[in-house]
């Protein structure tokens, strides 16, 4: 199982590839031959865009999305997989997913810290959020996954979220069939195949 | 609103985790990858490194340990000391950390917090402001200014950062609990979460500081026994703090 981490010049690149490294998994170059690519999730919209065209990751990303390959978009990550955002006086997204990323207007901003989102408790860090029709989960009234077709988006950082975070990334992992069914947290995959936007997260999906 | 978070800083110098009181006479109190591995495991919310000998060194911040430190951590990692330009930002960010922490050079020139902000986004960026008697001071506290606290954070939260760290000279290491006017101030001045820093003795006293800030940083109070983490969060709960389960 090979994961490859879509670089734009900015972010917690090395996070992100500790994490999958503390899951067994093997973290590669090559975003279109992986099994997975994971769009991380530090920076600014318009110079993360920016990096993302000049090194040709917007071509690789919609042709692997068109194909049903897995896409994990992490914090900015999943907003600049949306049609556009109103960060950095507007920026065009990817359209993998449709909606928009737009300013948070409640509580300090950035919203920085731990928060629930069903069962589990992870971080976040993000001034701005999705509005999406492709949401299938929330923390407090922010939109914390979206799912569409093979794109998987979550507005925490799984990389970052502990002992919670690395159970997140396990359960898609194993929900992609990319981990074996002998894996110890196979049990924690829960009820219906898409009782929460596939099982990734736990509990009942509630806005 | 996120839960209240408890961050264990690791004031470095000389690749060990050293702490003294209001900045002076520092000791060793341990290594930084040992520390930091176990505040990780116990439940810490994040984990801040300060290089507080970086800047009076006129040197970067330690990258090599930064690495080593990172590659033991599953929660959120700030790193601080040294942090000039851009290319320092990127150095720290690449080598593990999450969000970069700026002090003297952004007082010195506050534009770095916009250009800081402008590449790695607002949540990446901290400004670490150390205050004496409600006055910035620089350098790891040797240098004072006129700066008035609330008014430099203002400034940052202008510019872009993303968090305030507060760190109030008088209170540092003492013991006597967190210096609460001056949080407040700044917490009411800005619209970004605060980080109240400087003088934990007791759960009472960290509760109090969550009820102005966004978080509390800890140090003189862990580092001799960092299962003391494990019990305060306890004791927090015991007194109402909403924390996270770190199970």
């Amino acid at each position: 199982m090979r994961i490859a981490i879509c670089e734009y010049g900015a972010g917690n690149v090395r996070s992100v590839a500790l994490a999958f490294g503390r899951l067994g998994v093997e973290v590669v170059d090559d975003a279109e031959g992986a099994d997975v690519a994971v769009l991380p999730g530090v920076g600014s919209a318009r110079s993360a865009m920016d990096g993302l065209r000049g090194r040709g990751h917007d071509r690789v990303l919609r042709e692997r999305v068109a194909a049903g390959r897995p896409v994990l978009g992490i914090c900015l990550g999943l907003q600049l997989a949306l049609e556009r955002t109103e960060e950095d006086g507007g920026v065009e997204g990817l359209g993998l997913v449709p909606g928009r990323a737009v300013r948070l207007r409640e509580g300090r901003v950035p919203r920085i810290g731990w928060a629930r989102v069903d069962g589990d408790t992870y971080y976040f860090a993000h001034s701005y959020a999705a509005e999406t029709p492709a949401a299938t989960a929330w923390s407090e009234g922010v939109v914390a996954e979206v799912r569409s077709g093979s794109f998987v988006g979550v507005q925490f950082h799984p990389e970052k979220s502990g002992a919670a975070g690395a159970r997140y990334l396990r359960r898609l992992l194993t929900e992609w069939q990319l981990l074996s069914s002998g894996n110890s947290y196979r049990s924690i995959t829960v009820a219906g195949p898409q009782a929460f936007g596939g099982g990734a997260l736990r509990g009942g999906a509630t806005p | 609103m996120p839960l209240p978070r408890l961050i264990p800083c690791l004031d470095v110098a000389a690749g060990r985790v050293v702490k003294g009181v209001r900045f002076q006479g520092l000791r060793d109190v341990g290594d930084p990858v040992e520390l930091g591995a176990a505040y990780s495991d116990i439940g810490a919310d994040e984990l801040v490194f300060l290089d507080v000998a970086a800047t009076v060194e006129g040197r970067p911040t330690l990258v090599g340990l930064v690495r080593r430190v990172a590659e033991r951590l599953a929660i959120p990692f700030t790193v601080g000391g040294g942090v000039r330009k851009l290319a320092d930002a990127d150095e720290l960010l690449a080598a593990g950390a999450d969000k970069v922490a700026v002090n003297s050079a952004a007082l010195a020139r506050p534009a770095l917090v916009s250009e800081l902000a402008g590449r790695l986004g607002s949540q990446a960026v901290v400004v670490a402001i150390d205050a004496a008697r409600g006055r910035v001071r620089t350098r790891a506290g040797t240098t004072a200014t006129e700066r008035s606290a609330t008014d430099w954070a203002r400034e940052a939260e202008e510019r872009g950062a993303g968090e305030i760290l507060l760190t109030s000279i008088d209170a540092d290491g003492t013991r006597d609990g967190y210096d609460l006017a001056l949080t407040r101030a700044v917490a009411d001045a800005v619209c970004i979460p605060v980080i109240a820093s400087g003088g934990a003795g007791n759960a009472r006293h960290v509760a109090e500081a969550l009820g102005v800030a966004q978080a509390a940083l800890l140090a003189s109070i862990l580092h001799e026994n960092p299962s003391r983490l494990a019990t305060l969060r306890d004791e927090l709960r015991d007194l109402g703090v909403p924390l996270r389960d770190a199970a």
